[in-house]
């Protein structure tokens, strides 16, 4: 028998019938898709734009060198070393760069507001050699011909950050030093804040004389770079290492992935709850229309058509959804970096502001991403709309398939399965294991539902309860997948926002705990700046003496490069007691160091990218020496994500030669004022170094602290809200169209006697069941959701652990809304439904 | 006499934050030239050069010419900065090649601030070095040099067949109407070359003649002076004839000299009014619009009367535009009758900048 040519037309009008009859539900399903498509395709964009900014500004820095001699630590290398470079064969030209961190004025916190921070990087080079390396970096005054070996040149950055203007006279401190200068020209092309001067004038004015921190290397054309480098290595001190542009890029982009893949994560979810929302929609539009569907199949429809009939329908969604979201979704990115920046919030990016650049292959993808989740929503439905045997539905209408006992195993499987990779390690450095293990936890919460459902209504089958709840209990239990579609959207929606909200209220009660551990003293001190020189001894010793301050710490910070490819590691030298420096929050085990060892104590991010547990040993450049240290413990760290070393004082100073400090910890004598004794120790400070110093109080320093954790949340809360209501109008749009289906089975009530009243106390009944019900699953599967979050999902993006705290308040207060969201929706569509005539709707019965 | 370099120096003092001049010594009258001594470097002057120019002929007999040129310039920054990389001294040097197969010069050139062994000019004899660039005079009298980029390279050895030629008043070279205005001058003509040439990779052997010019001073040109004129004659009798003239903005000259000396080594030293540049045609360089008057007819007054000298450049595009890193100027490979040498134009592209 022929295909029947029947479908295209009656299809189409049987489809354009339902969303006639059902826009708000269509539309709710499209904007679904939509803001989902928007959300990724936003932060796709908004990443990709700050990712190019950023490689653009590391770009004009680094200009045309083919590879970069870097030091490993801010005190740079024997200058020495550059004409042993320069005479490398195939090594066209090697510039050498004196850079350090600089300020003018007085700096201000981050995050305090203005333009003017007061920070810059000052870079000292040869213009002879640079102009063939990093012509960008040259500066040049107008009508003068040839490089310029005088003044200071200013990116306008560097303008904005310092208020200098060109020609006039400017203050920089670094190494402990002061320069008055004048700026002499603008750096045209330079995005950071970058102030360029003569390396001579560099050297002696920030006391850099024999040291550099850099050399730009181009190699001569032909050369062979594998073998030039295996010769440069060849020469390098341990105070050096080769790093390459691809390296550069690659540090860059493990500066802000886990970041930025997170988001993308998250987006993904709220496309994943869209998804829900098309499938209930679709689900309830296949059952609403089992007569037709069966007249349809008795017409001589064949089943696969009818499938691919209400496919087609979902294929229809996805594709209206998509294209509105790419559009959402570029606005929104445009927004986003007008609004927070290219970081969204994360911090990672400083300065530039990055320009969005559409990609056509990405657009596409989101697109795709977008369809295909609307096509696989509705194929469950459209299966179900297909299965359905023609003579039964078309006698009992839309709605019965009572009976069928739900499985539960399926869902089981998909738990276990979530349970199981959950457990697996990060791949690439990523989470991927971790999201797909929420995935699977959400598909088999929700595949698990409807068995789920009778266990947890069997308690209420024997209970007495007034006539209106009973019908509601009788209801539920006898139609559990009607019941299954509404609760689905509720658990999706619930465990995904349970999730989130438990991560980051552990996250934030961890920082919160964690900055009381970290900053137990009355007032803290901080230099910035001072990476080559801070506070010696000699101003140690007069800030101690300050009246009023009974004990005084010091600390010393300074950032290493222990692999080329990734981020700085902070190293600090702190005070140590008999058991470990004193300051610091430890986690896990310990290990004593064998006699004669150097012990250093590491953050946790440590252990993740060095493996450095404790009992092992770390190589770091210290003092232009390799030096092997102990890790004899581990400590909590939310500051630094890419590592933190502590190291006792002494050892520093011993392996570093450097007895300067750049931070003091300070607890007042009982009764002083902390708020004076801040103001003592700023008058104390050498006058070259007040101007880069920040005194704050604990109470302070953990609001900031506090503010800038949920800066870099606010996307996220942003994301888990649009989750949220996505999720919530779709539990809304279940329980209306469910009611509305319903308009014979009130007649009918209605008839037999029972109130208008009692059908609506049933509806609210049921309403209120569902959420109870969808409410209790969805927030255990959350918790266990959470879990994944917090002990995989975490730990692997950011390598850092957090205790597990509960927002009682918020948990409590979801479940509420929940339960009363679900009865208002139904009462409010049972309005609707009863309104039309009785009589007739029990005529409708045939 | 040369030049732009000057210019240059003026530029990176006149840069200088603080008046804190330096004190370069004053070039003087009656200091007489002492050697190898003077061969060397005198790093307390503002500006010095080694300048050496020539004709060479191929194995194939394919005339070309060549410039191997090295500049020190005391720019007076960073005198007092204890900084390995205090510009006290900065080297450049250019190399060009003429080859009249292409039509143009092929140059290159190196500058770097001098140190680290990368960089330097000895005292007490020739030794130049920037980078992989040198002109060094040997113990037997002889100057090597070695210069060029991807595009050409210079390998030749330039050996004296005369005496020194010490110019103006005992080695005091007067160049403009005050007699601050001046420099210590000498030169070696009749220089007899041999090496190789480097073209497109391929490397000949070529044999020739060169003139070298070594100069050096504080206060070169006065503040009026627009532009010069220098040419240098190895006179195929073995004579050596050496003519300059600075000019002003009216494009006369505002001072002019040289020397003549005859093959039987007999010197005379030329007067401003012994000196006439005429300009004849003009070359339009079609990159920088500068119109050179590339082939002049000099006239000189010698011993035996004036002389008329019609010059002819090898081939007219002999223009060296290095800006914006450097100068723009003509330094080509030119005959006369009897005579074959360089001539040097500068200050005819644009205003030159004070």
């Amino acid at each position: 028998m022929a295909e029947p040519l029947l479908p295209a037309r009656p299809a189409l009008w049987l489809v354009l019938g339902e969303w006639r009859a059902q826009p708000l539900r269509v539309a709710a399903a499209v904007f679904a898709i939509a803001v989902g498509v928007a959300l990724g395709f936003a932060v796709h964009l908004v990443n990709q734009a700050a990712l190019a900014s950023f490689a653009g500004a590391v770009h004009s820095v680094a200009g045309s060198a083919d590879l970069q001699i870097e030091a490993r630590t801010p005190q740079g290398f024997a200058e020495s070393l550059y004409p042993r470079i320069a005479h490398v064969p195939g090594v066209a030209v090697a510039s050498p760069v004196v850079e350090v961190a600089a300020t003018s004025g007085q700096i201000r916190r981050p995050g305090s507001g203005g333009t003017a921070s007061g920070r810059l990087t000052l870079i000292g080079l040869d213009p002879f050699r640079a102009v063939a390396v990093t012509p960008a970096l040259v500066g040049v005054r107008p009508g003068r011909d040839g490089a310029a070996i005088d003044g200071v040149y200013f990116s306008a950055a560097a303008l904005a950050a310092t208020g200098a203007r060109v020609g006039g006279p400017v203050t920089l401190a670094a190494g402990g030093r002061v320069w008055e200068t004048r700026v002499a020209g603008r750096l045209a092309g330079v995005g950071r804040a970058v102030a360029v001067t003569d390396i001579a004038t560099a050297q002696w004015r920030l006391g850099q004389l024999g040291r550099l921190q850099r050399l730009d290397v181009r190699l001569a054309q032909g050369a062979d770079p594998a073998e030039v480098t295996a010769r440069l290595r060849a020469l390098l001190p341990d105070d050096a290492d080769i790093a390459t542009p691809a390296g550069e890029e690659a540090r860059s982009d493990s500066l802000s992935r886990a970041y930025r893949v997170n988001l993308g994560m998250l987006a993904m979810v709220a496309l994943l709850t869209g998804g829900f929302l098309v499938f209930s929609v679709q689900s309830l539009a296949v059952a609403r229309r089992r007569p037709q569907f069966a007249l349809l199949r008795v017409l001589g429809l064949r089943q696969g058509a009818l499938a691919r009939l209400v496919v087609g329908e979902g294929l229809a969604l996805g594709i209206a959804g998509s294209i509105l979201g790419l559009g959402f979704g570029y606005g929104l990115a445009a927004a986003a970096i007008d609004l927070v920046g290219g970081d969204l919030g994360g911090g990672y990016f400083g300065g530039a502001r990055p320009v969005l650049a559409v990609t056509p292959g990405a657009g596409l993808a989101f697109a795709g991403l977008g369809i295909g989740v609307a096509v696989i929503a509705s194929l469950l439905p459209g299966r179900e709309a297909a299965r359905a045997r023609p003579a039964v539905a078309l006698k009992s209408g839309a709605d019965g398939d009572a009976g069928a006992r739900p499985r539960a195993w399926p869902g089981l499987a998909l738990l276990a399965a979530g349970g199981l990779a959950a457990l697996a390690p990060p791949i690439a450095g990523l989470p991927i294991a971790g999201y797909a293990a929420m995935a699977l936890l959400l598909a088999g919460g929700v595949a698990v539902m409807p068995a789920l459902a009778r266990v947890l209504l069997a308690p209420w089958q024997a209970m007495r309860a007034p006539v209106p709840v009973e019908l509601a209990l009788r209801r539920l239990w006898g139609a559990p997948r009607g019941a299954a579609v509404a609760l689905c959207g509720i658990v999706a929606s619930t465990s995904l926002m349970v999730a989130m909200a438990v991560m980051v209220a552990s996250f934030r009660g961890s920082v919160d705990d964690w900055l009381g551990q970290v900053l137990p003293s009355d007032v803290y001190l901080h230099l910035e700046g001072v990476e080559t020189a801070g506070l010696d001894p000699a101003a140690q010793a007069r800030l101690a003496a300050t009246p009023g301050v009974a004990r005084i710490r010091f600390q010393r910070s300074i950032a290493i490069r222990l692999a080329a490819d990734r981020p700085d590691v902070q190293l600090s030298a702190q005070p140590v007691g008999a058991t470990g420096p004193v300051q610091l929050p430890r986690v896990g085990a310990s290990a004593t160091p064998p006699p004669g060892e150097v012990p250093v104590w590491v953050s946790e991010a440590m252990v993740w990218l060095y493996d450095a547990r404790p009992g092992t040993r770390l190589t770091l450049p210290l003092g232009g020496r390799k030096v092997p240290v102990f890790v004899a413990g581990v400590w909590r760290d939310y500051a630094r994500q890419f590592g933190a070393i502590a190291m006792a004082d002494e050892d520093f100073t011993r392996l570093t030669g450097d007895a300067t400090r750049s931070d003091a910890a300070v607890d007042v004598a009982p009764g002083a004022d902390p708020r004076r004794i801040a103001a003592a120790l700023t008058a104390r400070l050498p006058p070259a170094l007040a101007g880069q110093a920040l005194v704050a109080r604990p109470a302070e320093m953990r609001a900031v602290a506090l503010q800038l954790f949920d800066r870099s949340f606010a996307i996220t809360y942003a994301l888990e809200i649009v989750s949220i209501l996505i999720g919530l109008v779709g539990v809304a749009a279940t329980f209306s169209g469910q009611t509305l289906a319903r308009a014979r089975e009130f007649g009918m009530l209605r008839h037999i006697g029972v109130t208008r009243g009692q059908v609506l106390a049933m509806l609210a009944s049921e309403g209120a069941l569902l959420g109870l019900v969808g409410g209790i699953a969805g927030i255990s599967l959350g918790l266990v959701m959470a879990q994944v979050l917090i002990h995989v999902v975490n730990p692997q993006s950011f390598h850092w652990t957090m205790d597990v705290s509960l927002p009682w308040g918020l948990l409590a207060g979801l479940f509420a809304a929940l339960v009363v969201a679900a009865a208002g929706t139904a009462v409010i569509a049972g309005r609707r439904a009863l309104s039309a005539d009785a009589v007739r709707a029990v005529r409708d019965d045939w | 006499m040369r030049r732009w370099l000057a210019l240059l120096a003026l530029l990176l003092a006149a840069a200088a934050p603080a008046p804190a001049p330096v004190a370069w010594p004053a070039v003087r009258p009656g200091v007489p030239l002492v050697f190898p001594r003077d061969h060397g470097a005198h790093p307390d002057f503002r500006a010095e050069w080694w300048y050496a120019t020539g004709w060479l002929k191929t194995a194939a007999g394919q005339d070309l010419g060549f410039q191997v040129t090295f500049f020190r310039v005391r720019p007076g920054l960073g005198e007092d900065n204890p900084s390995a990389f205090a510009p006290r001294q900065i080297l450049f040097a250019h190399a060009a090649l003429s080859d009249p197969a292409t039509g143009r010069l092929r140059h290159g050139q190196r500058i770097a601030r001098a140190g680290f062994g990368l960089a330097s000019a000895t005292t007490g004899d020739a030794a130049l070095v920037i980078d992989d660039w040198r002109l060094q005079r040997r113990g037997d009298g002889s100057w090597t040099t070695h210069a060029g980029t991807g595009d050409f390279g210079l390998d030749l050895v330039m050996t004296p067949r005369q005496p020194l030629l010490v110019q103006g008043e005992g080695g005091y070279s007067r160049k403009g109407p005050d007699p601050a205005s001046a420099s210590h001058y000498y030169s070696i003509p009749q220089l007899a070359v041999r090496g190789h040439v480097t073209r497109n990779g391929r490397r000949e052997a070529v044999a020739g003649t060169a003139w070298l010019d070594r100069e050096w001073s504080s206060a070169l040109l006065d503040a009026r002076a627009t532009g010069w004129d220098w040419l240098g004659l190895n006179m195929d009798d073995g004579g050596a004839l050496t003519i300059f003239q600075v000019r002003d903005k009216t494009g006369g000259a505002q001072w002019a000299g040289g020397s003549y000396r005859s093959a039987a080594g007999v010197r005379t030293v030329l007067a401003p009014a012994d000196v006439r540049f005429l300009p004849g045609t003009r070359w339009r360089s079609p990159r920088s619009g500068a119109a050179w008057p590339v082939a002049p007819v000099v006239m000189v007054r010698l011993p035996g009367g004036w002389r008329r000298l019609p010059v002819t450049p090898l081939f007219p595009d002999q223009e060296l535009d290095s800006r914006p890193a450097g100068p723009l100027y003509w330094e080509g490979a030119v005959r006369v009758p009897g005579g074959r040498g360089y001539l040097e134009l500068t200050g005819y592209g644009e205003r030159l900048r004070m």
